[in-house]
């Protein structure tokens, strides 16, 4: 079983190098990173006291009318700063590895709540031997006042640490290219070629234009994901896509698509309709034995382009597992492009599942064959 | 029955199915076969293995509603049953893979075979050669480590009705009775009878269903509550006992004493 045993090694070689990407993924992937700073590690002590320290000194000198004076002062904040942020630096460490796993709220809850906590308990200790007769009011507001300081500290600190670890992350942009391309499923590409074989003989016209098909997207799948292409362009991509699909679904596969009022000349980055509408095969179509139809509805209200994506909520889980990465992917790339002026809403609405994408609308200028990387000051 | 070996072919997707069917007819001088049929769900699969006895299944692993490894599940829970003379049929299964590193790790640690998408014909000739020498219980040993290695549930009972396959889906089950050679499924709607074991329906699925008699499990959530009863039959009044009166249904099971002491846990 010579041919045999090599194709199942290829196979394992194939898996291993599939890992690869898919672990860059995780860690580059910003949303899914975890919050805590590991507060062990020298580089972040350093780079929490240091500056915090400093802050303290020039706050001193600024509010002072002498250097004796400057010290007092700065001795008297050193009290409540100094054992709270050893305290949370100490306490976030081993916190840490427990909260690192759970949602994202609770992390930010950890890394904002120690601070805020220790600091009150501080101010609570030091009131007393420093102010010892404020009113009970003045004392809630002298504790409270330290604990939201601290934890907004912790938040600046926090947001300036992971910003950290994304700029120096080992070539980043690459990482996220290769992110993108590990997209390409390979069960979709195995299974499309295993349908093209199946037609072959009985359907070799079909056959051709499948395989076209296929060699078409995969151009686009391995085209740099900055680059930006018109609507239209976008368009045939998810009509290949899904002439594959539907040879592998046949009849389980409806697609409605309402086109009369869009913009085809609008730009907007590959591949970013693609996988939503792979992600409704996947998670409507797929699980189903029944047939299932997908809406694609682009319009242009304004100055806006509006896609919106409509497919049926399957009765069980997906057949495998999705990576849950093409929502969070184009939502990703969105903001990276468009900042706060787009926009991808979704939600049940009876029993469909419905993805509405709503980008500014921006002609190209030039001729519509030659492809340009995003400007946005274009 | 000839010794062409029977084959029936599984896999939701049509060209799927046509490759299959291509391959093996390439095969067909050097393994003489019929293909008995063909099926896109397991529904279907599950009647086409009754009616057609079928002692080979080709399986493609991933299919909407329930995956291959289910669907072997299925069939190894039924292959035992039946009578002497006409044992229940218990197909030789190949699965056939697109793209699964945890379904394939799995099959790389026991028996059974697994093909990948696209399949080539020599090595589904091996596949179905390595088949035939394969003993069916070191098949069902195999189906039930992969079953576990997966971590597969069955998330369905399948009932064999007048020629039809019913797949009841296990959160409408509310209890499992045991009487003579069958074991009733009560559902809100109805009854049915399924030719299991009670001992490893409790195995399977004990997180759900709980052995309250000797003759009965019990769906957890399907519980309502508890009732002592003290039988007043003329002749010995027995001794007093509890029952089960639950949700959605009329009908009250009683409690065995073995079983209280485990049972009136769930009471608190």
């Amino acid at each position: 079983m010579a041919p045999s045993d090599a194709k199942t090694a290829d196979y394992k070689s194939q898996e291993a190098s599939a890992e690869a990407p898919a672990r860059a993924r995780r860690q580059t992937e910003g949303g899914l990173a975890p919050i805590i700073p590991d507060t062990c590690n020298l580089g972040i002590v350093l780079r929490t006291l240091v500056p915090l320290n400093v802050l303290g000194i020039l706050i001193a000198f600024a509010s002072t009318a002498g250097p004796i004076e400057a010290a007092n002062r700065f001795l008297s904040m050193a009290v409540m700063l100094e054992p709270v942020v050893l305290g949370s630096l100490l306490l976030l460490c081993p916190l840490r590895r427990l909260a690192n796993g759970l949602p994202i709220r609770w992390q930010w809850a950890t890394v904002l709540g120690v601070p805020g906590l220790l600091a009150i308990g501080a101010a609570i200790v030091v009131q007393r031997f420093a102010e010892p007769d404020l009113a009970m009011d003045e004392i809630a507001w002298w504790v409270g006042s330290r604990g939201l300081v601290a934890a907004a500290a912790a938040w600046a600190f926090v947001g300036y640490f992971r910003l950290r670890a994304r700029a120096f992350s080992p070539s980043f942009s690459e990482a996220r290219l290769q992110a993108l391309q590990a997209r390409i499923r390979p069960h979709f590409l195995f299974n499309s070629l295993n349908a093209v074989l199946g037609l072959m003989r009985s359907d070799p016209r079909r056959a051709e234009t499948t395989l076209e098909n296929l060699a078409d997207l995969f151009r686009v799948f391995m085209r740099d994901a900055r680059e930006l292409v018109p609507l239209d362009d976008e368009i045939v991509t998810c009509k290949e896509y899904l002439a594959i699909e539907q040879l592998r679904l046949g009849e389980r596969l409806q697609v409605v698509w309402q086109l009369d009022q869009m913009p085809g000349d609008a730009l907007l980055p590959g591949l970013l309709l693609q996988p939503l509408i792979e992600n409704a095969v996947h998670h409507g179509i797929e699980p189903s034995s029944e047939t299932g139809t997908i809406e694609i509805v682009v319009s242009r209200p304004g100055e806006r382009v509006r896609v919106e994506i409509v497919n049926p909520l399957a009765p069980t889980p997906p057949v495998r597992p999705g990576n849950q990465m093409a929502l969070s992917n184009v939502r990703e790339r969105l903001m990276l492009l468009y900042d706060m002026e787009a926009e991808l809403k979704t939600g049940v609405d009876n029993g469909r599942f419905r993805v509405l994408l709503e980008f500014p609308y921006r002609k190209e200028r030039r001729r519509r064959d030659v492809r340009r990387y995003f400007d946005p000051d274009r | 029955m000839s010794d062409a070996t029977s084959i029936l072919i599984v896999d939701d997707e049509a060209p799927a199915r046509a490759r299959l069917r291509e391959v093996l007819a390439d095969l067909s001088p050097e393994f003489p076969h019929r293909i008995v049929g063909e099926a896109a769900n397991a529904p279907e699969a599950l009647a086409q293995i009754e009616s057609q006895r079928p002692q080979i299944v080709l399986m493609d692993v991933q299919m909407p509603g329930m995956t291959g490894i289910e669907l072997a599940r299925h069939i190894s829970a039924r292959a035992g049953e039946g009578d002497q003379d006409d044992p229940k049929p218990m197909p030789l299964v190949i699965f056939v893979t697109a793209f699964d590193e945890f379904a394939v790790e799995a099959f790389e640690v026991n028996a059974l075979d697994y093909l990948l998408k696209p399949v080539r014909a020599q090595r589904l000739l091996g596949a179905l050669k390595r088949a035939q020498t394969l003993l069916p219980a070191e098949h069902l040993e195999a189906i039930d480590q992969l079953v576990k290695a997966t971590n597969t549930r069955r998330r369905h009972l399948s009932v064999h009705e007048r020629g039809r396959v019913i797949l009841v889906p296990l959160e409408q089950v509310l209890y499992l009775k045991a009487e003579l050679k069958y074991i009733t499924v009560r559902t809100r709607e109805r009854e049915f009878l399924i030719e299991e074991s009670l001992t490893s329906l409790e195995e399977e699925f004990k997180d759900r269903f709980v052995r309250i008699h000797r003759n009965a499990l019990v769906a957890r959530p399907s519980i309502a509550g508890f009732e002592r009863v003290t039988p007043t039959g003329e002749g010995e009044a027995g001794d007093p006992y509890w029952q089960v009166v639950l949700r959605e249904v009329p009908e009250k099971l009683p409690v065995s004493r073995r079983q209280w002491s485990i049972v009136k846990g769930l009471v608190s």
